[in-house]
């Protein structure tokens, strides 16, 4: 029951912090130069034509007043309509979540099922060729910009290899080089972490008591390291996810994946501020969501995590 | 432990010293010191040893000319010298990142030497402030900022320090946090130290060194992020060169002529790397527990 009560009280702080949120969007959005009305309408617009669509969105009125009727409408979750094509912000962007969440998921695990076995056997054998070679690759990974590893694979791979489709989404195929571009920045962080966590578990007494009582390498390191060194891995997870939606926008970019990602660009290049403001607001939910998540995980694996504290 | 053949003993070397010693011992820290250094100097040195018409002037005979003697990066589409580009770039690409690093910094310090030093209502006030920034994905917020802003240099600059100010924050405060009730500081407050004194004299050199740690880690980030939105076309706009916006601007040729995207990939990998080099080189010199 504990960590239902633990579940609600976290949902009901996210509150709070999402209406702050959107508050401090609005005030920065509406800060947005240039006059709406006049760039819907075109140069060739009357000054009565935008006045009166100003009325009509409300844009005449105190910054206030706008930001309480966005927030009434937030509560029917009525994110407003886009300035220039007039769709649901709301549908909007579920339509596009589905890619963004697939090439995300599929990047995560690509990264979990590829750095922790490398992090644990660097940590196993730590001062090996092994360990080395590793963590410069890691070391690499993080220095590289994720645009430039992208668009020199899609050349490699998709151009002159002509292995992979170049862009878009349709076939498994499509959705390979996108998630392993996407997955080498948390690949980096998964290999350091795993290897890290291992290395401080290695040396705690229940491994050399384990050790004592005679028990194999194996389960040593499967049994009583590994379970312990989860938690910072587990945590690690939820922290890069956050990365990787913001990652997102650059690799869809690049593979064309109508995601998430390319709605917000387009959107910030147009200055379309609801799409803009609610996707935002969306992805930050869903982070934190994310973040709750991993917190719950995190006490399931370690008992030592109090519910209550 | 070192061993050192001077008639000084452990012990009676400061913090500072001992925090260099370890750090000039961390070969790939020195190998990021060197490596930056170079980088530096060569932009800085830019304007010797090319004029800013290369980065600039279409020179349609000479276009797609591969590295050779007269063009040491070759050449992109419209002729322009890529040596001059990304030198040139180089200085934007790295002024932009130490500028976001200095404003991040400087604000995130007030808000969280505030915060831990005053402690109470401020505290609770700026901290819930913070955790609703960190909140927010520090790229969405960058890019909320951009909307209102617009494009370029000193507008990605701002868009990109405020979305790093929380995190900076929440560092000072941790550190002014287990520094404020020492010994040393209780004993300056005795002697009538103003607040400020005792911050700026005690409590920030000594609590310096997660934060510089930090901010070098930050900075490598930083180069990326600013890159990136140069890619995108959110930052620094062609043909103004910067790293990102170059890479992009020669997107459709990169097939063709690999070395247009070559090398100025290299260049960004090989400053951030520098840089974070150094960054894990401090970590470790400022805390050795923490090296594996």
């Amino acid at each position: 029951m504990s960590w239902l009560k633990y579940t609600l009280k976290r949902l009901l702080m996210l509150i709070p912090v999402i209406i702050c949120v959107t508050f401090i969007l609005y005030v920065i959005l509406s800060f947005a130069p240039g006059n709406v009305a006049w760039q819907i309408l075109g140069e060739d617009a009357t000054q009565e034509q935008i006045a009166q669509l100003e009325a009509e969105m409300g844009l005449d009125q105190p910054l206030l007043v706008r930001y309480g009727k966005y927030m009434l409408g937030v509560c029917r979750l009525d994110f407003g309509t886009s300035w220039f094509g007039g769709e649901d912000i709301a549908k909007l962007f579920l339509g596009r979540l589905p890619f963004t969440l697939l090439v995300a998921v599929l990047s995560i695990l690509f990264a979990v099922a590829l750095g922790c076995p490398l992090g644990i056997g660097s940590a196993i054998k730590q001062y090996s060729l092994m360990d080395y070679g590793v963590s410069f690759v890691a070391m690499l990974l993080t220095s590289m910009p994720a645009f430039w590893l992208g668009t020199m694979c899609q050349i490699l791979f998709c151009l002159t290899l002509k292995w992979l489709p170049v862009s878009g989404v349709g076939t498994w195929k499509h959705y390979v080089l996108p998630s392993v571009i996407l997955g080498a920045n948390t690949l980096a962080s998964m290999i350091r972490m795993s290897r890290t966590s291992l290395l401080d578990v290695i040396r705690q007494d229940y491994i050399r008591t384990a050790r004592a009582k005679g028990a194999s390498e194996w389960k040593v390191i499967m049994h009583h390291a590994m379970r312990n060194s989860l938690i910072p891995i587990v945590t690690q997870i939820g922290i890069t996810f956050a990365g990787v939606i913001a990652g997102a926008v650059v690799t869809e970019n690049i593979f064309a994946i109508p995601g998430v990602g390319v709605l917000l660009i387009n959107a910030v290049k147009a200055r379309d501020v609801p799409i803009v403001m609610g996707t935002v607001i969306f992805v930050t939910i869903i982070v934190g969501m994310i973040n709750l998540v991993v917190d719950i995980v995190c006490a399931l694996i370690d008992p030592r995590i109090d519910f209550a504290s | 432990m070192f061993v050192r053949k001077s008639k000084k003993s452990l012990s009676e070397y400061s913090t500072g010293e001992l925090v260099m010693f370890r750090f000039r011992k961390n070969k790939l820290a020195m190998f990021g010191v060197v490596l930056l250094s170079i980088i530096v100097i060569t932009i800085l040195l830019a304007p010797l040893i090319s004029s800013y018409d290369a980065v600039v002037e279409m020179n349609m005979a000479d276009r797609f000319q591969s590295p050779n003697a007269k063009y040491l990066f070759g050449t992109d589409e419209f002729g322009r010298d890529l040596f001059a580009r990304i030198l040139y770039g180089g200085r934007i690409s790295m002024f932009a990142s130490l500028a976001v690093i200095g404003i991040a910094f400087v604000i995130g310090a007030i808000m969280g030497g505030a915060a831990g030093y005053l402690g109470g209502r401020v505290d609770t006030i700026l901290m819930r402030a913070v955790d609703v920034l960190m909140a927010v994905p520090s790229v969405l917020l960058a890019m909320a900022i951009i909307t209102a802003l617009g494009n370029g240099v000193w507008k990605l600059i701002i868009a990109l320090a405020v979305s790093q100010v929380a995190r900076f924050a929440r560092t000072v405060r941790a550190s002014v946090l287990t520094l404020r009730n020492v010994e040393y500081v209780e004993a300056a407050r005795c002697f009538g130290a103003s607040s400020l004194k005792i911050i700026l004299k005690h409590i920030l050199p000594n609590g310096i060194g997660p934060i510089i740690v930090s901010a070098t880690i930050t900075l490598g980030q930083t180069i990326l992020s600013i890159s990136s939105m140069g890619y995108l076309g959110l930052g620094v706009a062609s043909p103004t060169p910067e790293w990102g916006t170059i890479i992009s601007e020669n997107k459709m040729n990169i097939g063709t002529y690999p070395y247009l995207g070559l090398i100025p990939g290299i260049c960004i990998c090989l400053a951030v790397m520098a840089v974070n080099f150094i960054g894990d080189g401090l970590r470790d010199a400022f805390d050795p527990k923490t090296k594996n």
